[in-house]
């Protein structure tokens, strides 16, 4: 346990300093469900310091990204009130270490969602409003580099969201939702929403699924970050990134140094 | 541009050989470093001239080399074109047969079909809107008669733009009201996810290329006639295919195309 305090310790000043460290597999982090404890003590600091629980973001949706690490699972995290930006505005980037931003489909909860079982469906009932996000990661190891464990103890990298100013209701296919990230006005990647688990609901009933372990739930009014729709793209000292996604409306951040 | 006639008849001949036999060619930029990209297009030119010879007919275009990270990778920077001949078209709900291509990759597309010429230059993205009749999914099966894909953009030019085959979705929908840079694109090989993506990923929007060819063969004193069907450049990255494999795009607001690819040769046991 006193582990468990210790390395989210070390994590938290990580990203307080903007220092990265070494991946706590390094250290003895040695299975998921430490990993997650680690990841509830390094919220716990975020809350102690007057932070609210806003919702949950998922990580490592797509295949390759799996296969990129070795596994075949996603993995969770929980965001807090500190991470949220509006659309529009530009992010320091001397309060991060090495930022990336992906676009993802955003769910806003209107009801409660209990695993074990929960589906696709569940999820879309349950769903009060979707909307585009882009999501910053700032994974608080050197160069980016680190198991899935390390990410499950590393709050899923999370550092910093924005949800478009659009909300809707969750009508169309969504997996068949188009994205395009754009850079400084050029498309840089582009997506549709079976890029995260096949339908991005799927990623929100996992999350759902997996708080059972914990004894926790998604809750109404929360939102969830469903996952990566494309690679993730640098945040750097300048530049503006848009994700725009079909029937949903668009999302902007900024960097600057 | 640096090609004799006689080069480039030597040149075209050989690559329609090489694609009727399935049997690929040396790089033509390996023999000819000096060829530019003005030569390559003479050397497309005689191929079309020995197919519609032959009997084909040019049926429409494709446009290649539409993502800036493929446009980066040949040192370009702006797409290709090619022909499309009749004899292209693979009907949807029948294998194709795999022993007549040599290594081919699969790109979801979303296909233009005019009811009204265009005419270069200057043409933009609102005359192509205009002059579209209706959009089809589709997928575009490309190949290479240059040995293991070894091309520059000499050789994609030269042989017709990597082009093999065109598979068209049955529903045809009116452009007006679509958005096509955000229409999304999933693509399954074996029922897998293999590539997602929306039109936006072709120079920021499919119909920009559309204009771009429009503009570019007016160069030549070519235009887009009605009825001509253009295949914009892919949504996805390219996916390779084995023989036995299947492979399906969905698109939003549009339906889907689906082929399967032929097991092969019989191989003895």
């Amino acid at each position: 346990m006193s582990d468990v305090r210790t390395w989210a310790g070390r994590l938290d000043d990580a990203a307080t300093r903007c220092t990265p460290v070494a991946p706590l597999t390094g250290d003895g982090l040695a299975d998921t469900a430490t990993a997650y404890r680690v990841q509830s003590a390094l919220v716990d600091l975020r809350l102690g310091r007057g932070e609210r629980l806003v919702g949950g973001k998922l990580g490592l949706t797509s295949r390759a990204k799996q296969l990129a690490m070795g596994v075949d699972t996603p993995l969770y995290g929980l965001v807090t009130s500190g991470m949220v930006r509006r659309s529009g505005t530009r992010l320091s980037l001397k309060e991060m270490i090495h930022p990336r931003v992906e676009p993802e489909i955003a769910f806003v909860l209107g009801e409660p969602l209990e695993g074990p079982g929960v589906t696709v469906a569940d999820v879309l009932a349950a769903t009060r409003y979707v909307c585009p996000a882009l999501d910053v990661i700032d994974s608080r190891y050197e160069g980016f580099r680190f198991t899935h464990l390390d990410a499950v103890a590393d709050n899923a990298s999370s550092a910093a969201f924005a949800l478009g100013d659009d909300l809707v209701a969750p009508t169309g296919d969504l997996a068949l939702a188009g994205c395009v990230l754009e850079v400084d006005g050029r498309v840089v990647e582009s997506a549709a929403g079976a890029a995260v688990m096949g339908h991005p609901a799927a990623a929100v009933a996992f999350m759902a699924d997996r708080l059972v372990e914990v004894g926790r739930r998604l809750e109404a009014g929360w939102v969830v970050l469903s996952g990566g729709l494309t690679a993730p793209v640098p945040l750097t000292p300048g530049s503006t990134v848009t994700a725009t996604l079909s029937g949903l409306g668009s999302v902007t951040l900024g960097a600057d140094h | 541009m640096s090609l004799t006639e006689e080069d480039v008849r030597r040149l075209a001949a050989e690559l329609r050989e090489a694609e009727l036999r399935a049997a690929p060619i040396r790089p033509i930029s390996d023999r000819h470093p000096d060829a530019d990209i003005a030569d390559a297009y003479r050397i497309q030119l005689e191929v079309t001239r020995l197919r519609v010879a032959e009997g084909d007919a040019v049926r429409g275009h494709k446009v290649g080399l539409t993502a800036r990270v493929m446009q980066q990778q040949f040192g370009v920077d702006q797409p290709d074109f090619g022909h499309l001949f009749g004899s292209m078209f693979h009907p949807e709900g029948t294998p194709l047969p795999v022993d007549a291509l040599i290594a081919p990759r699969v790109e979801p597309e979303l296909a233009f079909v005019l009811d009204r010429p265009l005419q270069g230059p200057g043409v933009t993205v609102a005359d192509v809107l205009a002059a579209t009749a209706f959009v089809l999914p589709a997928l575009e099966i490309i190949d290479s008669r240059i040995t293991d894909w070894r091309i520059g953009i000499v050789d994609t030019v030269a042989d017709n733009a990597s082009s093999a085959r065109v598979v068209l979705g049955g529903t045809r929908t009116p452009i007006a009201g679509l958005d096509p840079r955000l229409m999304g694109v999933v693509l399954r090989r074996n029922g897998e996810i293999v590539e997602t993506g929306a039109g936006g990923a072709v120079l920021g929007n499919p119909a920009q290329a559309v204009a771009w060819l429009a503009t570019t063969i007016a160069g030549s004193g070519g235009s887009l006639r009605a009825g001509d069907l253009i295949m914009p450049g892919t949504c996805t990255r390219a996916v390779d295919m084995q023989p036995g494999d299947t492979v399906r795009a969905d698109f939003e607001h549009l339906g889907h195309v689906g082929v399967a690819f032929s097991a092969g040769r019989e191989r003895a046991a």
